[in-house]
């Protein structure tokens, strides 16, 4: 337990001193309110259902958080950890792998949860967002597609060989997600062919979950993300459990 | 005396490499334990299977008591490791390095006791980037400690370090031996491991050559010593054969190599040279050493 503590403080420390890591968790969702809601406001649409473009962006900008944590920061610092030899020399003491994911997990969900905070506060402060959903269920929700992101992390972990590669195989995966699956900007501005394409990515789930969870859906509606987000997750986990490597 | 580590008929090869052959030895309590060779020779590999890091294919190997293959987790609680390739995180501060580590052991040392022990208390706040190789050994050595180890293992401790740096690292292995722990370290170095070490293992192509006391492996070489000067120009040379330490002489031009046995050799050949009153310029004295050992038992250079 007390491994744990310091494992998940550690993490959270040495997380917010690396900067390119911190501002694209925490600065860059925070100004993409500012930039996107100084073009688009926040008036209500029918395009969105009645809901301002601002007011659809909140589930959106933590889905992309989540996926950010998940395929760039995760991958690159197990991998880095890896490479530079961290893995070994913590393997060489009584601390328990379990106990290791556990802490790297948690400091990821924390962070993600301050970015998701920062995003929120903004688009209340400056825009009067709508939530209409309930919190604990929201940030539940958040949780449990964080777990499926981050799982898909810890598999590209698994699976490069170094970090250089995790780095490229993050980005070719964040990239078009963050374009096409609602996060970056809503679906309902892209075409119909591309819409199809969206159906096939996993942070598309991410944002439905999230956007459903905003807007207080039941769960019954929401039953598709739900399913296909613990798909992820545990084949992730198995995959990325069965690759793992020390050295 | 109490053996600490028991290794018997260890096999292990990678793909078509026999990276360690049928290699058998003991380590006893309190002692100071080197395993020389070359690079490539099969220490890491023995060392780490030891450690509880690596699967032997075959042949036992007992530590403390504990089988590393099986209850490593048990074993990580009572050795100490310093593994020749790893690393802690760039931005990790030396006392944040210290403090993290010790939170893993149920009776760790005081992280600030230990910086001051090992040299590194101006150095708590520096990251771990920013310090000196000396320095990142030193926090390693003091990571290898933080547990109150029983035995402690230390890979090519001092590959990399400038002569200065290595023998402060030679000081403090032999501090920590002082303290009562159990040291077993490996070395491509023959200087330090017959300066360090209580008992030597020569490991060559994964197989045991020699495990003694480094005294006892060069006297079993039955090398002569040899005592080397220079003679002023036009100085006459007595003749030295009939001191009993000596077997022959050598004269090329003013420089002499005087070869001999026994404790005696050295002072016997100075004073005769001194009453006859010659002068005698650049002496010095050579004998075998491990370097020679190790030649002689494989045929090879040890340096590359």
């Amino acid at each position: 337990m007390r491994a744990m503590k310091s494992m998940t403080l550690m993490g959270f420390k040495l997380s917010l001193r690396e900067p390119i890591g911190t501002f694209f968790t925490l600065a860059f969702p925070a100004l993409l309110v500012l930039l996107f809601g100084a073009i688009y406001g926040n008036k209500p649409s029918d395009l969105f259902g009645g809901y301002g473009s601002m007011d659809i962006s909140m589930p959106g900008y933590t889905a992309m958080i989540l996926a950010t944590v998940g395929l760039l920061s995760i991958p690159i610092s197990i991998s880095a950890q890896r490479e530079t030899g961290v893995l070994r020399r913590l393997r060489a003491t009584p601390l328990k792998p379990q106990v290791f994911i556990g802490a790297d997990l948690t400091t990821n969900m924390a962070i993600t949860l301050l970015g998701m905070l920062g995003v929120v506060l903004l688009g209340w402060l400056i825009y009067k967002v709508r939530f209409e959903g309930q919190v604990i269920p929201l940030i539940l929700g958040v949780i449990y597609a964080g777990l499926a992101m981050f799982s898909l992390g810890y598999l590209i972990a698994s699976l490069a060989p170094n970090a250089r590669v995790a780095n490229i195989i993050g980005m070719v995966l964040l990239y078009p997600m963050l374009f096409l699956s609602g996060a970056g900007f809503p679906l309902e501005l892209l075409p119909d062919s591309l819409k199809r394409v969206s159906n096939l990515l996993p942070l598309t789930y991410v944002v439905k979950l999230l956007r459903g969870l905003w807007f207080g859906k039941p769960l019954s509606e929401l039953w598709l993300p739900i399913l296909v987000l613990g798909v992820i997750l545990i084949v992730c986990s198995l995959l990325a459990a069965r690759f793992f490597r020390w050295e | 005396m109490q053996p600490v580590i028991q290794v018997e008929n260890l096999q292990k090869s990678y793909g078509s490499l026999q990276a360690v052959q049928d290699v058998s030895f003991e380590v006893y309590a309190g002692e100071i334990f080197g395993m020389v060779g070359p690079n490539g020779a099969g220490k890491t590999t023995t060392i780490e299977i030891i450690e509880g890091l690596r699967k032997a294919d075959s042949g036992r190997v007992q530590v403390l008591g504990l089988d590393p293959a099986q209850e490593g987790g048990r074993l990580f609680e009572r050795v100490g490791i310093q593994l020749q390739q790893s690393g802690i995180h760039p931005r990790l501060k030396v006392i944040e390095a210290l403090e993290l580590f010790a939170s893993f052991y149920q009776h760790p040392v005081k992280p600030g006791d230990l910086l001051e022990r090992l040299g590194l208390a101006d150095k708590s706040k520096s990251p771990f980037s920013k310090l000196s190789g000396g320095q990142k050994q030193r926090l390693f050595i003091a990571l290898a400690l933080i547990s109150q180890p029983e035995l402690v293992f230390f890979d090519e401790l001092t590959t990399g370090l400038d002569p200065q740096a290595r023998r402060s690292m030679w000081e403090l292995v032999q501090e920590v031996r002082r303290d009562g722990c159990t040291v077993f370290l490996t070395t491509h170095f023959m200087e330090e491991a017959e300066r360090l070490c209580d008992r030597v293992l020569i490991l060559d192509h994964g197989s045991l050559v020699a495990l003694d006391t480094p005294e006892a492996l060069v006297s079993a070489l039955g090398v002569e010593k040899r005592l080397v000067f220079t003679l002023p120009e036009e100085a006459e040379l007595p003749s030295l054969l009939d001191l009993p330490a000596i077997s022959r002489v050598e004269r090329n031009g003013s420089r002499v190599i005087v070869y001999g046995q026994g404790n005696r050799f050295a002072s016997s050949v100075v004073s005769a040279l001194e009453d006859a009153g010659v002068e005698l310029l650049d002496l010095r004295t050579e004998q075998a050493n491990l370097e020679d050992v190790f030649l002689r038992l494989t045929g090879k250079e040890m340096r590359e």
